[in-house]
């Protein structure tokens, strides 16, 4: 599909999308703490982009969620296409007015009048010890949201090309990176490209079982399959990449194939985007289901600081592995 | 105070001027009369925030704007949109659900808003606007024009800390906001004097570097002089200012609450300080209006007004199926796309 692509990092995937939205239209902006050069951002992916356009377009804000996001939103509704970077998820509960009340429902409250052009960038995720304040995964409660759109690429090529479509949409988008995703590597095309909300990604194709993964347990659900095909057990991967709009049609036409299904993600199993994802399947690909359907998330408990404890609440390949067997093997 | 009626019209506003500030006062009060009117027989639904008792200071402000500035609102609005330029019989037809209301019956009360003319919206959540009009500075800043935001807000918002946010980054930022704080007295039933320790707004903003001061709220002309002034300084650079306008609310926090917690003897003394009496006054020593005109005018406001309310129960209810769209630009709600989104 693409003749140029070189290996580069998910930071620099999305840093490449930012510069170059910025340079395609100049009413995209950036705003959050401490993403101005030197320390360009907490994960880096700002790194940079001051020196390029300046702190009037790489606005470096105080410690004032609330009122960062509520700039965004002013500034998106009066003609302007910020970006905006929570540093950890975790601290947009600081800014929960300005982003469940406002973005997500000025529209529709001011019956279409308004747009919300505004980008909600954020990482979220457990693995380094970051305990209960700086690991979650909320993606559940903006997923819950009438009027907001929510991406979580687990890829270098879809952090990018999803995010270049984010900055593009007139409404607003929560965008989840996760901490661990920043240094991985993976193939990106030197031309441009965009990736639409609403199309899933078969990321690796198989038989016997439809494992749904979001993020980073797309990369655990991938060496699931890995361990899982020694043993002559064919697993599909499927990453819906936005949570909403969702492609369902991708995954009932895997489990139509498969007829089993597991999903996966990091964040605590009750409540969340994996039980939408089940009464989905359950509803439109009843009939093809020949297994129960299995979630493999976190328990759901605050993400715990030492090592062994994070460890044991996350999900990881030999869990996914482990309840994919079972359900192949009929041991359910 | 009140008594003193001044020998001489201010001299930078013109007769024309003053007599539209004085019906402008006078249709937001029938305006809220009406509804409470209608709300009481039941023919509107929901919350219904009144703001009698308050109408020089949306006026006031709204008299040193221009088309193109930018207004945030609150619960209490719908005076701040009228003075900026709401028609009644769309805002009439928002509060009877009708799809010839500004949002197309989606909004309500608390949610009124006409972006043509700069009015970005009422606000359901105290303090909601404040965090917003910094990214209203902010974009007028950086697209560069001259336009100004002028963030309307209770006394019962400064508790909030979208409050102090919104203080802190627009100085910081240097925008070209002007904070109007209608200071009532009650945030619903809670007394300002229980809102903070020895509160003074003024002396808030000026720890924020902004110029700030207190006025009196039941005298539109009074609020538009200082409000003039930092609607100039803002929109030639000079940053944001704070006002505090001491004002009242004659009636409970919404239609329906008896306020037991006003004294009946504090609002007894604040209705006679009504700002629409006292500029009808004044006009009328000024010589710039006779009791036949305005009488007339009266006249003319509640044909306007019962115009509207006509006009909003013939409206259209909108098809219950409506409740589906007007969500995302380019998706349904459910998230499949929209052709042209």
């Amino acid at each position: 599909m693409h003749n140029d692509t070189r290996e580069i990092t998910y930071r620099d995937a999305l840093k490449e999308a930012l510069i170059e939205e910025m340079e395609r239209d100049e009413r995209v902006f950036l705003l959050g703490e401490d993403i101005a050069d030197p320390f360009g951002s907490a994960y880096k992916v700002t790194l940079g982009l001051s020196p390029i356009f300046g702190t009037d377009r790489v606005i470096q804000t105080p410690i004032s969620e609330q009122g960062f996001t509520g700039a965004a939103v002013g500034a998106a509704i009066t003609g302007l296409r910020p970006v905006l970077e929570y540093m950890y998820i975790d601290f947009t509960t600081m800014a929960m007015d300005q982003i469940a009340n406002q973005a997500a429902k000025i529209r529709y409250m001011s019956g279409g009048q308004a747009k919300v052009p505004v980008v909600l960038r954020t990482q979220g995720g457990p693995g380094r010890s970051s305990a209960a304040q700086h690991a979650q995964s909320l993606e559940a409660w903006f997923h819950h949201l009438p009027g907001m759109l929510v991406a979580m690429p687990a890829t270098p090529y879809d952090a990018k090309g999803l995010l270049k479509t984010a900055i593009r949409l007139d409404d607003p988008v929560m965008f989840i990176e996760q901490k661990l995703l920043y240094n991985t590597k993976g193939p990106v095309p030197e031309e441009e490209y965009t990736i639409p909300f609403g199309m899933a990604d078969v990321k690796r194709e198989g038989s016997d079982c439809t494992v749904v993964a979001t993020s980073m347990a797309v990369l655990k659900a991938l060496k699931a399959a890995e361990i899982l095909e020694q043993e002559g057990i064919s697993v599909e991967v499927v990453d819906p990449r936005t949570l909403f709009p969702l492609d369902i049609d991708t995954i009932v036409a895997s489990v139509a194939k498969t007829s089993r299904l597991v999903v996966t993600h990091e964040a605590p199993e009750r409540g969340g985007f994996g039980a939408e994802v089940v009464a989905q399947v359950a509803d439109k690909a009843f009939g093809y289901i020949d297994a129960p359907i299995q979630r493999v998330c976190a328990p759901s408990v605050p993400v715990p600081f030492a090592r062994d404890l994070e460890d044991y609440t996350m999900v990881d390949e030999t869990k996914i592995a482990d309840r994919v067997r079972k359900l192949v093997h009929g041991e359910f | 105070m009140t008594e003193e009626i001044k020998d001489a019209p201010p001299t930078d506003l013109t007769q024309e001027q003053l007599l539209a500030m004085y019906r402008r006062m006078r249709l937001i009060r029938g305006f809220e009369d009406t509804a409470q009117r209608y709300f009481e027989a039941g023919e509107i639904a929901g919350f219904l925030h009144l703001s009698q008792g308050q109408e020089a200071v949306p006026v006031g402000t709204c008299t040193a704007l221009r088309e193109d500035d930018y207004i945030t609102s609150t619960h209490r609005g719908h005076g701040d949109v009228i003075a900026k330029g709401c028609e009644v019989k769309f805002m009439f037809a928002e509060l009877y659900g009708r799809t010839t209301g500004y949002c197309k019956g989606k909004g309500g009360s608390m949610h009124i808003a006409d972006f043509s003319q700069g009015i970005i919206g009422a606000n359901g959540i105290v303090s909601g606007g404040l965090p917003i009009v910094i990214g209203v500075g902010l974009s007028i800043k950086m697209r560069g024009t001259d336009q100004v935001a002028v963030c309307f807000f209770g006394d019962g918002a400064t508790a909030e800390g979208g409050f102090h946010e919104a203080l802190n980054l627009t100085s910081l930022w240097q925008l070209p906001v002007v904070f109007v704080c209608q200071n009532n007295f009650y945030g619903l039933s809670q007394p300002w004097e229980r809102t903070a320790y020895k509160c003074d707004l003024a002396q808030r903003a000026r720890s924020y570097h902004m110029p700030g001061e207190c006025l009196d709220g039941m005298d539109a002309i009074a609020v538009y002089h200082p409000v003039n002034k930092a609607v100039e300084l803002a929109r030639s650079g000079g940053g944001p200012s704070f006002i505090e306008a001491k004002t009242y609310r004659f009636l409970g926090h919404y239609v329906g609450d008896p306020a037991l917690y006003m004294p009946p003897e504090e609002r007894e003394a604040w209705r006679k300080k009504d700002a629409i009496l006292k500029l009808g006054k004044q006009l009328k020593a000024w010589g710039y209006l006779s009791e036949e005109e305005d009488e007339e005018m009266g006249a003319g406001i509640e044909a306007e007004l019962q115009a509207g309310v006509e006009y909003a129960r013939s409206s259209p209810i909108p098809a219950p199926e409506e409740a589906l769209t007007d969500l995302y630009i380019h998706f349904d709600y459910l998230g499949n796309p929209l052709q042209g989104g």
